[in-house]
């Protein structure tokens, strides 16, 4: 029976989102599904990475994980697949996943397919689809030779426990003499208003179409009246306007809120991968011809920065508030 | 010292891209080519340090005979030279090899750093630079959105889901950053002359001590077997605004529970 592996991470005391829906979807290729946790505080990850399928699990609770980058989990990681030849290993397609991934790759001289949405087996090995050009087209590659790796984009699966039960825990040690790399010195929390962009239900974003930053607001005025998450096009994240964290697209998140309203958006593949799977779109644009307005349920041929206000008002006068 | 920063030549990004029906591989003939717009970012941190530590730039790119037009580039913009590493047997290398190829061209240059953009616009793994840290046996600071260099030791601030850590490393190292971390200088007239006489190296798999057999084998463990067109969006309703959109916008708004 094939052996798959799911590198899990952590936030704070916690198992990450990805790393659920990671399980989730694995789940379905059969075999027998194990996890990898290497964080200070792995232990308390064991029973939810049971629950969501789990039956054994390696972990490793050094702090040098948490005081390191990427370092020392791919040497950890390269020693137990030394030990255990998994027959898969899938990653969230994160900071982290990627950095481990990479040197892990490097190390072991494994094959990695990222961007990976849906996983599925042939007679020949696995199979991993992705989406190119803005998710026009689907992609499906067989990976073979030694534990093919696989960074799978968040929101791929929809994270369901299976109700497992507590898993087989094996312990193990990062490996002595381990180097350790980039040091880890402070961690800043920058603040946020309002929901996380990941999980609002809607999302308002701007991009190259506000003309300068200082119409950026606009977005966001619209953005609280809505209770809604503020995302943005790489274009202004590239000229500075807002913050990297703030990017929806190939580059940056992805998102599936219940709405996304696009402004001044032209609709750049870069940009749809990250946001085409929300359930309603709204775009407004000058352009006729962007291609936004072939994704759109509702397009609005305008200027943003004259829509953007009245919407604003026109929420309030409706008792938005 | 020597900085490397990586260089792509890519499709431009916004054309349609396509792929060859018969080897499922980009297609690249006929298609306009363009600088990688991530790899200006990586290319100016690069010029920046090596401004401020007297310090100087070469400019590698793994690529088909049209890469040079990339190294060309980022020589106009500062770059003292560059190095195109070249070899037929690379048409569609996955990002190991990928990453084995320019770990070895760093090495050839004596480089003590490398400075490369957070990942390609048109592959988009990702993974390239952690595994050329790793290969050479170096620390990497990835995913910068701001750098500096203190002596002998890099600091970054690290781009994070809930903000940014601050995460140090001394050289040699890699550094990846990400878009919007400078703004990138455009080469100026002078800079474009000048490039012409700036020396530039091209060397294969083999000049690069690689061995062909295990990047041939290598390469083999992932193959595309099928491209299928995504399901599409239907689109929509397109309003000319004439004043009521935003009406138009809230009432949907309003139908869909929203508000």
């Amino acid at each position: 029976m094939a052996k798959i592996w799911v590198f899990a991470e952590m936030v704070g005391d916690q198992v990450s989102q990805i790393s659920l829906e990671i399980l989730t979807g694995a789940r379905e290729l059969g075999g027998e599904l194990e996890a990898v946790v290497l964080d200070p505080q792995a232990r308390s990850a064991t029973a939810v990475l049971g629950e969501y399928g789990a039956t054994t699990i390696y972990l490793g609770s050094d702090s040098q994980y948490r005081d390191h980058v990427a370092q020392p989990h791919a040497t950890a990681v390269a020693a137990l697949i030394s030990a255990y030849h998994p027959d898969l290993l899938l990653f969230g397609a994160t900071y982290e996943g990627r950095d481990i991934c990479g040197r892990l790759s490097a190390q072991l001289g494994l094959t990695v397919v990222a961007n990976v949405t849906a996983l599925n087996h042939s007679d020949d090995g696995f199979t991993a689809a992705s989406s190119i050009f803005g998710a026009t087209q689907n992609v499906t590659t067989l990976v073979q030779g030694p534990t093919p790796c696989i960074l799978v984009r968040p929101k791929s699966f929809t994270a369901q426990s299976s109700g497992g039960g507590a898993p087989r825990v094996v312990e193990v040690a990062l490996p002595p003499g381990s180097p350790l790399g980039a040091r880890r010195i402070e961690s800043v929390v920058a603040p946020v208003s309002g929901p996380k962009l990941e999980d609002a239900r809607v999302v308002v974003s701007g991009g190259r179409g506000l003309q300068e930053p200082a119409n950026f607001h606009l977005v966001e005025e619209v953005a609280e009246l809505l209770h809604g998450a503020v995302g943005a096009s790489r274009a202004v994240v590239d000229a500075g306007w807002v913050a990297y964290s703030r990017q929806v697209g190939q580059t940056g998140k992805t998102v599936k809120p219940d709405v996304y309203l696009a402004c001044g958006i032209s609709g750049a593949m870069q940009h749809t991968v990250g946001m085409k799977g929300a359930a309603h779109i709204v775009a407004i644009n000058k352009d006729r011809d962007a291609p936004i307005f072939k994704l759109s349920d509702l397009g609005i041929v305008g200027d943003a920065l004259k829509v953007l206000p009245a919407l604003s008002a026109e929420l309030r006068a409706r008792g938005v508030t | 010292m020597k900085i490397a920063v990586f260089v792509k030549q890519i499709p431009d990004p916004s054309g349609a891209g396509a792929l060859d029906p018969a080897t499922h591989r980009l297609k690249r003939a006929g298609v306009e080519v363009v600088l990688d717009p991530g790899d200006a970012y990586g290319v100016e941190a690069g010029l920046q340090l090596a401004d401020s530590t007297g310090g100087e730039v070469v400019a590698i790119s793994m690529g088909g005979e049209r890469a040079v037009d990339v190294i060309r580039k980022a020589m106009a913009m500062g770059a003292g030279s560059g190095l195109h590493l070249c070899d037929e047997r690379l048409a569609g290398a996955d990002a190991l090899t990928t990453a084995r190829v320019l770990a070895a061209g760093v090495a050839h240059t004596g480089a003590e750093m490398v400075v490369a953009c957070t990942e390609s616009t048109d592959g988009y793994t990702g993974v390239v630079p952690a595994a050329v840290a790793e290969l050479l046996g170096w620390p990497s600071l990835t995913f910068a959105k701001q750098l500096e260099l203190n002596g002998r030791t890099a600091r970054i601030q690290r781009q994070t889901p809930a903000g940014h850590d601050l995460v140090e490393a001394e050289l040699p190292c890699v550094v990846t950053v990400t878009g919007g971390i400078n703004e990138p200088r455009y080469p100026t007239l002078k800079g474009i002359m000048g490039s012409k006489a700036k020396p530039l190296e091209t060397l294969d798999l083999a000049a690069l001590g690689l061995d062909p057999g295990r990047a041939e084998e290598e390469i083999g463990h992932q193959r595309v077997v099928a491209v299928e067109a995504a399901p599409q969006r239907q689109a929509g309703r397109v309003v000319e605004d004439d004043g009521s959109a935003a009406q138009l916008i809230a009432d949907y708004l309003a139908e869909l529970k929203v508000i």
